[in-house]
């Protein structure tokens, strides 16, 4: 089964109908958004995976909206890079939806919950999709729209702050982003990003484009919390439901910030040396600094939120070294990355169910009550810390060896360095939380649900499988080809317009 | 001050707001069905539409406002509005295409013409009207609860 390029859209339309028939029927029906959220994120999962068998059989699809010819009418894309960030983002979204039917239970209005959710998921697939930029711009604004509701579904006293300052600081990033694909559109008088790129090909890059550069790395550096733009992640991601919080920080950020960050510029403006030095030391400071503020936290989720930063920190160095091999490291770091963060929100939020707590200096023993999230907390730590037979370990490999290749002995120095500290990070909430003696006020509580922990499991598996993807059969339809559509760089323009004119 | 706000404003108020509400309404609806041939559309028609309720529930109070249009219709026909542009755009693929006009375009500048464009008009209109009027009631609850405290 492969897909027609006139299909699509359907990475869209199903989470946003799902996310609209929630809000009619979801409030009559008990059991329909449970359903709805599981069925709708399944659906979108089984279509990207579809996706990348699609295009390793028939190649680009370029898919016009409403029959209009691009680079006039709307486009949407599909190469290797989108079939890649489709299933990263709907994996972690299906094992979220299934983890959020137990865990939601204690929130009042959990339809809300599950209109705001898919409508973020439709966002983020449409950023992912899209072959537009203006159209990038308007999904990119419906998921952080969504997200701003989310953060404060809670609505208390420090939620609705948290999300005030996550609503201010990621519209100063969305104006920037306005601002730079106006500039954009009045230099190349084009908003189809394969026939931007053409156009910039040709007139050359002024400083126009230079204006424009420093205007993206801004805007998207501030929705992917790249270091100096990182203010609003501890706060807004621990305040979030544990399934949101797991949300923002594995896919959100990425999709949202990392993905639309090097799709311009390496596909539409192409990289140069000053761009790929700043994109690297970017991602060294965010390394580096976000692992150092996180081992000072006792919340737990807060300390989640800070290595968010770091090791979207090791994505940015991986992609931003410009090499094919360091390219395929960041790009497989990105995918991991999602996985154990995911899970270990998930965790936190398990913790959380049974205790009512997130401070590590109350828990302690959890193991012996909840061996079940212990485990899998323990998988996602060694991950995370880059333990040999685990995802992390290999992803973070290829970046450190990328970064020894490109003869970049500093900077791999530093992801060494940082990667210590989180082992050492992590070794700090196994003990405080899952080892050592169990306090008396928790020998009473429960292993969570069984769907909770089926979708903990799910990730966990994952984490231990994922390492297998470097394998050359795994590795040649599923990362080269994301990878390769980045190497490429400009060529973009030309497959994509090829494409369009068949 | 609640009270006040129950029993809505003084007899002229409502005798004027009794005679125009019906015209805002109307008008509304026009701007919505004449989107495709005059400016306007939709979102200006469905905000007009919004604009004759809350007329209606600052003249004479909450009350009579949410017995003409409750909460649940306001929240219902959001949610319609934004299903039923998702279900043209969908019909598209009849023709082969996401968001296909596939309805015969007619001649320019009358009102039957356009094809699916007065359609998306309309479900336009439902879905800001109504979500228009559902930000206002909420906003007006949320006063009166502060107030209570």
């Amino acid at each position: 089964m492969i897909l027609q390029s006139t299909s699509l859209p359907l990475f869209v339309v199903l989470p946003l109908a799902g996310a609209f028939l929630v809000s009619i029927a979801g409030k009559k029906i008990k059991a329909f958004p449970d359903l709805m959220g599981s069925l709708t994120t399944f659906c979108v999962l089984v279509l990207s995976l579809v996706a990348v068998r699609t295009v390793n059989v028939s190649g680009v699809l370029v898919s016009s909206i409403g029959a209009w010819k691009p680079p006039i009418g709307i486009a949407m894309v599909l190469d290797g890079l989108t079939a890649f960030m489709l299933v990263t983002v709907n994996l972690v979204a299906f094992a979220i939806a299934v983890f959020a039917i137990d865990y939601m239970e204690k929130f009042t209005s959990k339809w809300k919950f599950y209109t705001l959710f898919l409508l973020m998921l439709a966002g983020m697939n449409g950023v992912v999709i899209s072959g537009d930029i203006f159209n990038m711009f308007v999904f990119l604004e419906i998921a952080s729209v969504a997200s701003y509701a989310l953060v404060a579904f809670g609505t208390e006293r420090q939620e609705l702050e948290a999300a005030f300052k996550y609503a201010v600081m990621s519209t100063v990033g969305s104006l920037f982003i306005l601002l730079a694909i106006v500039f954009l559109y009045s230099y190349t008088s084009s908003l189809n990003m394969a026939d931007i790129a053409g156009v910039l090909l040709e007139k050359g890059t002024g400083n126009i484009v230079l204006m424009i550069s420093v205007l993206f790395i801004m805007g998207f550096g501030l929705k992917a919390a790249l270091v100096p733009f990182h203010a609003w992640l501890p706060d807004a991601h621990p305040s979030a439901p544990a399934p949101i919080s797991a949300m923002l920080s594995g896919v959100l950020i990425k999709s949202l910030g990392v993905y639309a960050l090097v799709r311009i510029f390496f596909s539409i403006i192409g990289l140069t040396p000053e761009i790929s030095s700043i994109l690297m030391s970017l991602g060294v400071l965010s390394m580096v600094i976000g692992v150092c503020l996180a081992i000072g936290q006792w919340d737990f989720k807060r300390l989640l939120a800070y290595h968010s930063i770091s090791q979207i920190g090791y994505v940015v160095l991986g992609i931003g070294l410009g090499t094919p091999l360091g390219i395929l490291g960041g790009l497989f770091h990105l995918l991991n990355h999602s996985l154990f963060k995911s899970l270990l929100f998930l965790n936190s939020g398990a913790v959380e169910y049974s205790t009512g707590t997130r401070d590590l200096k109350k828990m302690g023993g959890l193991a012996k009550r909840m061996p079940f999230t212990s485990g899998t907390c323990l998988t996602a730590s060694m991950s995370i810390a880059g333990i040999p037979p685990f995802n992390g370990f290999w992803s973070k490999l290829i970046i450190i060896l990328a970064a020894v290749q490109a003869g970049r002995y500093g900077f791999a120095f530093w992801a060494v360095l940082a990667s210590l500290l989180t082992l050492a990070s992590f070794m700090k909430v196994m003990k405080y939380a899952f080892f050592g003696q169990l306090r008396e006020r928790w020998s009473q509580i429960k292993e969570v649900p069984m769907l909770m922990r089926l979708s903990m499991a799910f990730l966990a598996l994952l984490c231990v499988l994922g390492g297998l993807l470097c394998l050359p059969q795994f590795n040649q339809i599923f990362l080269e080809q994301a990878a390769n559509v980045l190497s490429e760089g400009t060529e973009y323009a030309s497959i994509i317009l090829q494409r369009i004119s068949q | 001050m609640s009270k006040e706000h129950e029993q809505g404003m003084s007899l002229i108020v409502k005798t004027i707001t009794r005679l125009t509400v019906g015209l805002i309404l109307l008008y509304g609806i026009y701007i919505v069905s004449h989107g495709h041939v005059s400016p306007g559309g939709g979102f200006a028609g469905g905000v007009i539409i919004a604009l004759s309720f809350v007329h209606l529930m600052l003249a004479y109070g909450k009350e009579v406002a949410l017995s003409k249009l409750p909460k649940q219709a306001s929240s219902f026909f959001e949610s319609m509005g934004a299903i039923m542009f998702l279900a043209i755009a969908l019909l598209g693929f009849t023709g082969g295409y996401f968001f296909l006009n596939f309805l015969s375009k007619g001649e320019p500048f009358k009102l039957f013409s356009a094809g699916v464009i007065p359609l998306y008009n309309i479900a336009i209109s439902l879905k800001v009207g109504a979500g228009l009027f559902a930000i206002f009631v909420a906003l007006v609850l949320l006063k009166f609860e502060s107030e209570k405290k």
